[in-house]
């Protein structure tokens, strides 16, 4: 679950990837979570974060993790 | 410290290139209030899903197509189609109202005959008309529309048996530049049935021509086609005067007016693409007043608009059962409402809000209904926010046809209740039970299954 370490993002949730020239834009929380991941944070470390930052329920945060997961697969952001 | 407000991470692809001529806003403006009553409050009271019709909205729109018509032209008359929406409570709104009773069956003549009206106010249409409700309306002097030969003669063998002459019109159908032409539904007038048959009721002896009826088509967005009716019918009419000495009492233009709705794959949506209803009536009653009526022949006008005078007054509530994504990377949203119960889902791309606050990001998501069933697709894309489950949404503009055209399928069909002019909510149909559903249901004795 590593991003790819030629992706370029920014404090306010813009994305690039230099290797298919593809944007992206994220929301807040998602900003917080990619910054995280750059700097090596595993799955467990982050969602801990997050339960303590904000008013999620673990349950949600779980299936909103996959989901996440999917979105990062599907615009090839993850190393394999 | 208090916890921030938690919303589900989500990164979208950004387009570059040509934008898409057809933007529009995206719908995540929340509906949390219909007619100033709570939706949250609606469904905690009478679950979810739930149909909300408003009560003013029908009125509104009722006096509205009147005054547009009634303006122009000095006798009027609006029938309500029953099968747009044949809810008790709202057939007697549009009736409370001066509406007419406008059916198309036995079940629903009876119906019209329950709600108390007249006899006389009841127009019967359609195809099929059984024998039994054929009977009742000779006797009750209801307007029978003749749709076709089988009809007609059927209708002068009971006619000699009542010894009554009933009021009729016949249906005639005809190219109006709108395609294709609905020539199932009556006799032709481009091929001279529909003279054939006015010559053949006026001989009968037996039966009144009273009106000559068309209807068009449904949604037509075309002024002009109304027009091209209009003149045909008045042109039938002039010759039964020049012809026969008989003068048409009423020319029934049918329904067919367009409701604000956005069809599937028509641009631009609904609200600035259809003509307003005063367009209709401009050249509906023009091309009546000048087609040469002398003044005192001048006929009675009936409309049977249904749609155009409902679809905006109802609301479809639902909540959100779950999301996933697809393995095409699309977002899905499965709903509590399906196909089933959203009939029109299949022809309108309904406008959908949510009904409580949300932020800025939407997603383009695939609405899926609950039925265990591929076709249970009620948005293939529509732009939404972050939804989760239990969420409530707000479907716009349901009014027509939904309640009539439901079907009980996998789940029981829900309630229906009626916002007054007073913000009142008033349950007009309980949800369907088990109960209810088995009551028609025989089982014979040896297949019960006994334990033990």
């Amino acid at each position: 679950m590593k991003l790819r370490k030629n992706i370029a993002t920014s404090e306010n949730g813009f994305i690039f990837n230099p290797a298919t020239g593809d944007s992206y834009s994220g929301n807040a929380i998602a900003a917080e979570i990619l910054s995280m991941m750059k700097n090596g944070q595993i799955a467990e470390e982050i969602k801990a974060t997050i339960l303590e930052k904000y008013d999620a329920e673990p349950n949600q945060l779980d299936k909103d993790w996959e989901d996440w997961m999917l979105q990062l697969k599907q615009a090839n952001l993850l190393d394999e | 410290m208090e916890k921030l407000k938690y919303e589900r991470p989500l990164i979208k692809k950004m387009n570059t290139g040509i934008p898409n001529k057809f933007g529009q806003k995206a719908a995540f403006e929340p509906v949390k209030y219909i007619d100033e009553v709570p939706v949250k409050q609606l469904i905690e009271k009478f679950g979810s899903p739930l149909f909300v019709l408003s009560e003013q909205r029908i009125r509104r729109n009722y006096r509205a197509a009147v005054r547009a018509f009634s303006t122009r032209y000095p006798k009027v008359q609006f029938a309500w189609s029953y099968k747009t929406n044949y809810l008790n409570a709202v057939c007697n709104i549009f009736h409370q109202e001066g509406s007419w009773a406008e059916v198309v069956s036995g079940f629903e003549y009876h119906k019209a005959i329950n709600n108390g009206i007249p006899g006389e106010q009841i127009i019967f249409n359609g195809p099929y008309k059984d024998a039994e409700a054929l009977n009742l309306a000779i006797e009750n002097g209801s307007l029978i529309h003749i749709d076709h030969f089988d009809e007609l003669y059927n209708l002068i063998t009971l006619c000699k048996s009542h010894h009554k002459k009933p009021k009729v019109a016949v249906r005639v159908n005809m190219d109006t530049g709108v395609y294709p032409v609905w020539d199932r539904f009556g006799f032709n007038y481009e091929n001279g049935q529909a003279w054939s048959t006015i010559t053949k009721v006026l001989e009968s002896g037996v039966l009144q021509l009273a009106g000559l009826h068309c209807h068009i088509g449904t949604f037509v967005l075309s002024v002009n086609a109304y027009k091209a009716a209009a003149s045909k019918l008045c042109d039938l009419a002039m010759k039964c005067k020049s012809q026969h000495n008989h003068i048409i009492q009423y020319l029934d233009m049918g329904g067919g007016f367009p409701s604000v709705n956005t069809l599937k794959g028509y641009h631009p949506s609904g609200a600035d693409a259809i003509p307003s209803i005063d367009e209709y009536a401009e050249v509906i009653t023009e091309t009546i007043l000048n087609a040469g009526f002398e003044k005192d022949d001048l006929p009675l006008l009936i409309l049977e608009t249904g749609r155009a005078l409902i679809d905006d007054a109802g609301y479809l509530l639902g909540t959100v059962v779950a999301n996933k994504r697809l393995s095409d990377g699309r977002k899905a949203t499965i709903v509590d409402f399906g196909v089933n119960v959203l009939f029109t889902s299949f022809w309108y791309e309904h406008k959908i809000s949510p009904a409580q606050d949300a932020t800025q990001h939407t997603e383009e998501t695939v609405l899926y209904g609950p039925l265990c069933m591929n076709i249970d697709v009620l948005r293939e894309s529509v732009n939404l926010p972050l939804l989760n489950a239990g969420d409530h949404l707000v479907v716009h503009k349901v009014g027509a046809y939904n309640m009539t055209q439901w079907m009980q399928f996998i789940n029981l069909r829900p309630a229906v209740v009626l916002i007054d002019k007073s913000s009142n909510v008033h349950l007009i149909r309980q949800p369907e039970t088990l109960e209810y559903l088995q009551t028609p249901e025989l089982l014979p004795d040896y297949l019960k299954i006994v334990h033990g």
